[in-house]
C-alpha cells in the first residue's frame, strides 16, 4: 500500500473529472473539513491508496491502521475505485459508483424496464430513459439511476441530449461502462488481485 | 395432547401485529390478507357452537386414509392385531358430536365409519400412530387460526365452512329478534358443550397414559436382535422405522410405567440410535453425539427439524435503505416477506419469492443480504458501537462484517479478516456491494493476530466448526464428521479464541469484549472451548450476550461441570426456534494477560496453567487436575527412567543403536 505517485494521480483525477466535474474536489477535500471534526467520518479527510494496481478511497484513519498489515496479506481497504492497467490507463470500477454517485455532474434515471437489460450488461436506449441531465454533451461520463434513484451504474454519453432527443427510440443513448450486475457477473475477476 | 410432529417443524413465526409492513401488503397481495380475518372470525363462528360437519367428515376420512397403511404395516410386521375399543381418537369424535348434536345437526356417518374402521382391527401400533396424526390435525387449525400468512392446503377447507358460518350467522341473527329465550338457551347448551369439550380434552389425556400403560408389550422391542435386524438389512421401511422410533421414544419418556420388563433403558437407547441411522442416515458416532446432547423426545424434534430447510431470511442493510421501504420493494416484485422477529429489526423472513433474490436489482444496489436469522445472534451480542476499532477473525463471506459495519453507521474501523483467500472475493464483494466503508480486509491465519495488530475494542471470532447445526444446509455433515474431527476442531477453537482475547484492549472505555459463536451444537465445541478459555485466561469473564432468547448453555454435562457463569451463554436449536443451531458466548477482558500466560499459548507448560489457576479465582480447578492433586506429588526420577526406556525401545524399533543416543546427550 502506497500514496499514489503524481502521474498516477494526474490520470486518476482526470478520469474521475469525467463523471463529477468540478465537485472532484469535494471528493478529496469534504466541504466541511475544516472543523475537523473526528466525529463525523463524512468530514475527515479522505486519501488515495494504491495497493496491487487497485487504488483505494478511504478514511486516512483507515489507512492509518492499514499500515500495520502486510502488503501481501491486505487485500482491500475502504472502496476501491478502480485499477491501473499494465499501459498506465486507469480502469473505473463499479465499486467506484458509490463515490462518484453523490458528486455526478450528468445523470440519466432509467425506467423499471429498462432496468434488468441494463443490469445484464446492455447500453442504454432512448425508450428506457426516464429522465435525463440537459445539458449534456457527447461522450461525457454519465452515471445511471433508477427512477427511485437508486445509482446502478455509469457510461459514457453517446449523443449529446440535443441530438438525443432526435433519436428513435431504439438508438442508444448512453454506453455502458459499469453496472450493478457486475457484482454477480464479474465476482472472480472484480477483487481478483 | 402431545405436539405433533408437524408443529415441531415450524412454519413461520407468529406475526407481529404492530411491527408488520401489513398496510402495504394488504395493497399488494389482496387476496390474501383477508386470510387473518377470515380465521379469527373462524375461530369466533366455532364458538357458537356451529357444526363443522364438512371439516369433520374431512378429517374422519384423513385419519382413515392414515390409520389404514399403518395398521398393514403393522400386520407386515408381524405385531397381532389387537381389539382395543377406548382409543383417543374416539375422544376426539365424541367431541365432535357433542358440538354437532347440539345443533340439533348431528351427522353420525363419519363416526360410524370411524367405527367400523376400528372394528376391521385397528393394532395397538396404528392407535398410536392416527392419534398423532390427528393431533397434527388439530393442531394444523391452531396454526392457521393464528393468522399467518402462509397458505395451507387446508384452506379450501376453511373457505366454506367460512362462507357455510356465514350463512348460518345470519340466519341466526334473524333468529335472535324472533326468540331470544332459545338463543340464550343455546347459548348456555354451548356453554355445556365447551365444558364437556375441556372435560374430554383432559380425559384424553389421562386416556393416552392409560393407554401406553398396556401398551409397551407391543411397542416394545421384541426379539429386537433377529427380527428388527433382518428387516433393516433387507430393506428399511421407513414407515416402519419411524412408528418405532415415535414408540421408542414414548418408552423412553415414561419409562417405569411403558418398558418392558427385563429391558433396560440403554437398550432402548441403542435400538432407538440404529434406528435413528437408519432413518436419517446419520454415522452412529454422530448420531450418539448429537442424542446425547437433548432428552430423547427432543432430541428427535432435533433430528426431525434437520430434515428441512430453515426459513430463507434476507437482513436489511441499514446503510443504504431502511426494512419499510426494502419490504415494499421486494413486495412490488411478488416476494412474500414477514419480519423476522421481534428481537430484529433488520431482517425480514421471505416466504416465497416469484424472483430469484439473488439478482434483484435491489440485491445487487446492496439493499439486502441474503444470511441466516442465526449469524445476526453474534453480532447482536457482540453490540459494536460506533468509532470502534473491531476484528471480525473469520469474516468470509461478509455477512457479519457487514452487519458490524452497519450498526457502527460506517464510523471506525473493522478488520476483516479470512484465511482462505478464495473466500475473500465473496467478502470483498460483499463489502462494496453494501456500500461499507470502513473496512480493511486481510488474509491472514487468525492465530496470527495479536501480533499484526492487537488492541481492539471488540472482537468477533465466528470460529470454523464441524457445522452440526446446519445439518439442513448441509447434510454432507450427517457422515463426514469422524471422532478425529472433533478433536481437531476444538483445538484449533481453543487456539482462536486465545488469539481473540489477546488482540482485546481491556481498557477499552467503550468495549473490551469478545465474542465466540459456531454453527455446532456438540459441548465439545463450544462449553468446552469457552471453559477452556476461562482456565486458560483468568483475566476474562463471561458476560451476559444480550439476546433475549436461546437457551442457557450447559453448567454441567455427562461427567463435565463447567463454570456456572456458563448459564450466560446462549444455544440455539433448530427444533427449537427455527434457526440453525447455533452457540454465542459473550466475554469481557477484565484485565492484560499475563506474559508467561502468553507463552504459554504457544508452548503450553503445565506449570503456566496451574499458576493461572491458582491467581483465578473464578476458574474452577478442572476434574483432571483434581486427580492429579490426588496422585499427590510427581516422581522426576521415576518419569525420567521411563522416558529413557521408552525412546530406548523406540530406537531399536527403527533399527538404530540406542547407545549412541545415549553418548550424544552426554556430550
Amino acid at each position: 500500500m502506497r500514496q499514489l505517485t503524481e502521474k498516477e494521480t494526474e490520470t486518476l483525477f482526470s478520469k474521475l473529472a469525467n463523471y463529477t466535474g468540478r465537485s472532484l474536489t469535494h471528493l478529496i477535500q469534504p466541504p466541511s473539513s475544516e472543523s475537523s471534526d473526528p466525529k463525523n467520518p463524512s468530514s475527515e479527510r479522505h486519501v488515495f491508496r494504491i495497493q496491487n494496481n487497485r487504488v483505494y478511497y478511504v478514511r486516512e484513519s483507515i489507512a492509518n491502521l492499514a499500515t500495520s498489515v502486510a502488503r501481501a496479506n491486505l487485500l482491500s481497504l475502504g472502496t476501491c475505485l478502480g485499477k491501473f492497467t499494465k499501459t498506465g490507463k486507469f480502469r473505473l470500477h463499479i465499486t467506484a459508483l458509490d463515490v462518484i454517485a453523490p458528486h455526478a455532474r450528468y445523470k440519466m434515471w432509467i425506467k423499471p424496464n429498462g432496468e434488468m437489460p441494463f443490469l445484464y450488461g446492455g447500453n442504454i436506449v432512448k425508450a428506457h430513459v426516464g429522465r435525463w441531465s440537459e445539458d449534456c454533451p457527447e461522450h461525457q461520463g454519465v452515471v445511471v439511476f433508477s427512477m427511485s434513484d437508486t445509482p446502478l451504474g455509469f457510461g459514457i454519453s453517446a449523443r449529446s441530449t440535443a441530438e438525443a432527443r432526435r433519436l428513435e427510440p431504439t438508438g442508444i443513448t448512453t454506453f455502458r461502462q459499469a453496472d450493478v450486475g457486475e457484482y454477480l457477473r464479474e465476482e472472480d475477476t472484480l477483487f481478483a488481485t | 395432547m402431545g405436539v405433533g410432529r408437524r408443529m415441531k417443524k415450524q412454519g413461520p413465526p407468529p406475526p407481529l401485529d404492530e411491527s408488520l409492513v401489513t398496510r402495504k401488503r394488504k395493497a399488494a397481495l389482496p387476496e390474501k390478507d383477508t386470510n387473518g380475518f377470515r380465521a379469527k372470525k373462524r375461530r369466533a363462528s366455532k364458538e357458537d357452537a356451529a357444526p363443522l360437519p364438512k371439516k369433520s367428515a374431512l378429517k374422519q376420512s384423513k385419519s382413515g386414509m392414515e390409520t389404514a397403511p399403518v395398521g398393514k404395516a403393522a400386520r407386515a410386521n408381524g405385531v397381532k392385531p389387537v381389539q382395543r375399543k377406548p382409543l383417543p381418537v374416539d375422544d376426539e369424535e365424541d367431541e365432535e358430536d357433542d358440538e354437532a348434536s347440539a345443533d340439533g345437526d348431528a351427522i353420525d356417518d363419519p363416526d360410524a365409519l370411524e367405527d367400523e374402521l376400528d372394528g376391521v382391527g385397528v393394532g395397538n401400533l396404528d392407535a398410536l400412530g392416527s392419534e398423532s396424526e390427528d393431533g397434527d390435525d388439530l393442531d394444523d387449525d391452531e396454526f392457521l387460526q393464528s393468522g399467518s400468512d402462509v397458505m395451507d392446503s387446508d384452506t379450501e377447507i376453511q373457505k366454506g365452512i367460512w362462507s357455510e358460518d356465514e350463512d348460518e350467522e345470519n340466519a341466526e341473527e334473524k333468529l335472535t329478534a324472533a326468540n331470544i329465550e332459545g338463543l340464550s338457551r343455546k347459548l348456555d347448551m354451548q356453554q355445556a358443550v365447551e365444558e364437556a369439550e375441556a372435560q374430554a380434552e383432559l380425559e384424553e389425556a389421562a386416556m393416552q397414559t392409560n393407554i401406553s400403560g398396556d401398551r409397551p408389550k407391543v411397542l416394545g422391542d421384541e426379539d429386537e436382535d433377529d427380527e428388527a435386524d433382518g428387516t433393516l438389512k433387507l430393506a428399511p421401511d421407513l414407515q416402519l422405522l419411524r412408528t418405532r422410533i415415535t414408540d421408542t421414544v414414548r418408552v423412553l419418556d415414561d419409562f417405569t410405567k411403558l418398558a418392558e420388563d427385563g429391558r433396560s433403558r440403554a437398550e432402548y437407547t441403542a435400538q432407538l440410535l440404529k434406528d435413528i441411522c437408519a432413518y436419517y442416515g446419520y454415522s452412529p458416532f454422530l448420531a450418539e453425539k448429537l442424542f446425547e446432547l437433548f432428552p430423547p423426545r427432543e432430541a428427535f424434534a432435533f433430528f426431525e427439524a434437520n430434515e428441512t430447510a430453515r426459513p430463507v431470511v434476507i437482513r436489511t442493510n441499514t446503510l443504504r435503505t431502511h426494512r419499510r421501504e426494502l419490504a415494499q420493494a421486494l413486495i412490488n416484485r411478488g416476494v412474500t416477506l414477514e419480519p423476522v422477529g421481534k428481537w430484529s429489526k433488520v431482517g425480514l423472513q421471505v416466504f416465497e419469492s416469484q424472483v430469484p433474490l439473488g439478482a434483484t436489482p435491489e440485491y445487487l444496489a446492496g439493499h439486502y443480504i441474503l444470511q441466516a436469522a442465526s449469524s445476526f445472534l453474534p453480532v447482536m451480542a457482540l453490540a459494536p458501537q460506533e468509532h470502534e476499532r473491531i476484528l471480525d477473525m473469520a469474516a468470509a463471506p461478509g455477512g457479519k462484517t457487514t452487519y458490524i459495519s452497519a450498526l457502527m453507521k460506517n464510523t471506525g474501523c473493522v478488520f476483516a479478516n479470512d484465511s482462505n483467500k478464495s473466500r475473500t472475493k465473496g467478502l470483498i464483494g460483499n463489502i462494496h456491494r453494501l456500500g461499507v466503508k470502513n473496512t480493511i480486509v486481510c488474509n491472514y491465519n487468525a492465530l496470527e493476530f495479536p501480533k499484526v495488530i492487537g488492541g481492539f475494542d471488540r472482537v468477533l471470532l465466528d470460529a470454523p466448526c464441524s457445522g452440526t447445526g446446519v445439518i439442513a444446509k448441509d447434510a454432507s455433515v450427517k457422515t463426514n464428521k469422524t471422532e478425529q474431527d472433533f478433536l481437531r476442531l476444538p483445538h484449533l477453537q481453543k487456539q482462536l479464541l486465545l488469539a481473540a482475547i489477546d488482540s482485546v484492549d481491556h481498557a477499552s472505555k467503550t468495549g473490551g469484549y469478545i465474542v465466540y459463536s459456531t454453527c455446532s451444537v456438540t459441548v465439545e465445541e463450544n462449553e468446552q472451548v469457552v471453559q477452556y478459555a476461562l482456565n486458560k485466561r483468568p483475566n476474562v469473564k463471561l458476560v451476559s450476550t444480550g439476546l433475549v432468547f436461546g437457551k442457557e448453555g450447559f453448567t454441567n454435562y455427562m461427567s463435565k461441570k463447567f463454570h456456572p457463569s456458563m448459564k450466560e451463554t446462549r444455544r440455539y436449536y433448530p427444533h427449537a426456534y427455527n434457526v440453525d443451531g447455533f452457540f454465542v458466548a459473550k466475554f469481557k477482558k477484565m484485565g492484560p494477560t499475563n506474559a508467561a500466560l502468553k507463552n504459554g499459548s504457544s508452548g503450553a507448560t503445565s506449570e503456566h496453567v496451574n499458576g493461572g489457576a491458582d491467581i483465578v479465582d473464578n476458574a474452577p480447578i478442572t476434574t483432571d487436575e483434581e486427580d492429579k492433586n490426588d496422585f499427590g506429588g510427581w516422581d522426576e526420577e521415576e518419569d525420567e527412567k521411563y522416558i529413557e526406556q521408552a525412546k530406548k525401545k523406540q530406537l531399536r524399533r527403527k533399527g538404530r543403536d540406542p547407545r549412541t543416543l545415549k553418548r550424544r546427550p552426554a556430550q
